[in-house]
C-alpha cells in the first residue's frame, strides 16, 4: 500500500502530510518551551532583589555556540537546496557540515557543564564562604566523618551576596588562588549542580532540555545524511522534503537557543 | 510554512539578536563587542536579501 501525500500536497491542507505532521509537533513543543520560559520570568521576578546571580555564564562561550547554530540554520537550509536543484554531493556535504557543527555545540555545552559541576561553594564554621574550582582532595575527605582536607582555587568571602552579581567591580577585583580548607571547617558544601540554586536549576533544565533537541536532530540529519540517503535514488522528491521536515525541526531548535542565550548569559 | 519562509524567521529573529547583544554590549561598556555584533547584524540583513534572492523561486508554503 502507498502511503498517500508524501510528495503531492494534500488538496485539503495545502502542504503535504510529513510538514503538517512536524508543524503540528513543533506546535507542542512551543508549549512545552514556552511553559519553561514562564517558569523561568516567575521565578525571576519572584526573586528577592539581590538574589538573582550575574555574570555565571561564559558569554564567549554562549556567543560561539549561538554562532555554530547560526551556521547550522544556513548549512540545513543549503543542504535542502541542494536537493532541490538534485545535487546529491552538494547535500551530502551541506548536512556534514551540519553534523559537525552540532557535535561542536554540544561539546562547548558539556565543557559549560562540567565547569559548573566542578565549581564549589562552602560554607564555613567562622561564617565565611569559601568559592572556586575543584583542585584537589586528600585521600581521607570524608565531610560527614569530618576528615581530610579539599583544595579550591578560588577565594574566601564575608558575604555571600559577593558571589551572586560576578559583574560588580568587587567581584571582578577578587584576587583568585589556591585554598585548602580542612573538613572540619567546613559546614556545608556543595557544587553548582542544578540543585544549588533557582538560577542553576532552571538553567540546566532549559538548556539539558534544548541539548537533548540538539542531540536527536543530530540523529535523525545523521541517519538521513547516512542510511536514509538511500531514498535519493528511487524517490528523490520525497527524500527532499524529508530533509524539509528535518530542517525545521532544526530551524526551531536554533530559534529556541536565540531565546535562550540572551536571558540565561546576558541578564 | 516551507523551509524558506521559516530560515526568514530565523534570520529576522538573528538580526534582532545581534543588535541587542550590541546594545547590551555597549551598556556594559565592551565596545569591540558592540560593534562585533552591530557588524554580525549587518552581515545578517545582508546575507537575508541574498538568501532571499537565491531562493526567489521557491514557495513560502
Amino acid at each position: 500500500m502507498e502511503i498517500p501525500y508524501t510528495v503531492q500536497n494534500r488538496p485539503d491542507t495545502g502542504i503535504y502530510n510529513a510538514k503538517l505532521g512536524v508543524w503540528l509537533f513543533l506546535a507542542s513543543e512551543v508549549m512545552l518551551f514556552g511553559g519553561l520560559f514562564s517558569a523561568y520570568v516567575l521565578l525571576r521576578v519572584g526573586a528577592a532583589p539581590g538574589d538573582w546571580p550575574h555574570g555565571w555564564l561564559n558569554v564567549t562561550l554562549g556567543t560561539v555556540n549561538t554562532l555554530l547554530l547560526a551556521l547550522s540554520a544556513i548549512t540545513t537550509l543549503l543542504a535542502w537546496a541542494a536537493c532541490k536543484v538534485r545535487e546529491f554531493g552538494k547535500f551530502k556535504f551541506f548536512h556534514a557540515c551540519t553534523i559537525l557543527l552540532a557535535l561542536t555545540f554540544l561539546g562547548i555545552k558539556s565543557y559549560e557543564y562540567h565547569d559548573k559541576l566542578t565549581h564549589y561553594e562552602a560554607q564555613l564554621t567562622n561564617g565565611k564562604f569559601a568559592d572556586g574550582h575543584f583542585v584537589k582532595e586528600s585521600k581521607d575527605f570524608n565531610l560527614a566523618k569530618k576528615t581530610g582536607t579539599i583544595t579550591l582555587h578560588g577565594h574566601i568571602v564575608e558575604d555571600r551576596k559577593e558571589l551572586v552579581d560576578l559583574r560588580s567591580p568587587v567581584a571582578k577585583a577578587a584576587k583568585h588562588e589556591e585554598i585548602t580548607i580542612a573538613a572540619t571547617d567546613i559546614k556545608k558544601l556543595g557544587n553548582y549542580g542544578p540543585a544549588h540554586n533557582t538560577f542553576t536549576a532552571i538553567y540546566f533544565t532549559l538548556t539539558g532540555l534544548h541539548a537533548l533537541h540538539i542531540l536527536g536532530g543530530t540523529l535523525v540529519i545523521f541517519y538521513l545524511w547516512g542510511p536514509g540517503s538511500r531514498m535519493w535514488k528511487t524517490d528523490p522528491e520525497r527524500f527532499t522534503n524529508r530533509i524539509e521536515v528535518s530542517g525545521l525541526f532544526w530551524h526551531f531548535v536554533d530559534l529556541v537557543w536565540i531565546f535562550l542565550f540572551p536571558v540565561l548569559y546576558l541578564t | 510554512m516551507s523551509l524558506k519562509a521559516f530560515h526568514l524567521i530565523f534570520v529576522t529573529l538573528f538580526t534582532a539578536l545581534s543588535f541587542g547583544c550590541a546594545a547590551w554590549a555597549f551598556q556594559s561598556g565592551s565596545v569591540l563587542w558592540g560593534v562585533t555584533a552591530v557588524v554580525a547584524g549587518i552581515f545578517v540583513i545582508i546575507y537575508g536579501v541574498y538568501f532571499l534572492k537565491k531562493l526567489k523561486s521557491v514557495s513560502y508554503l
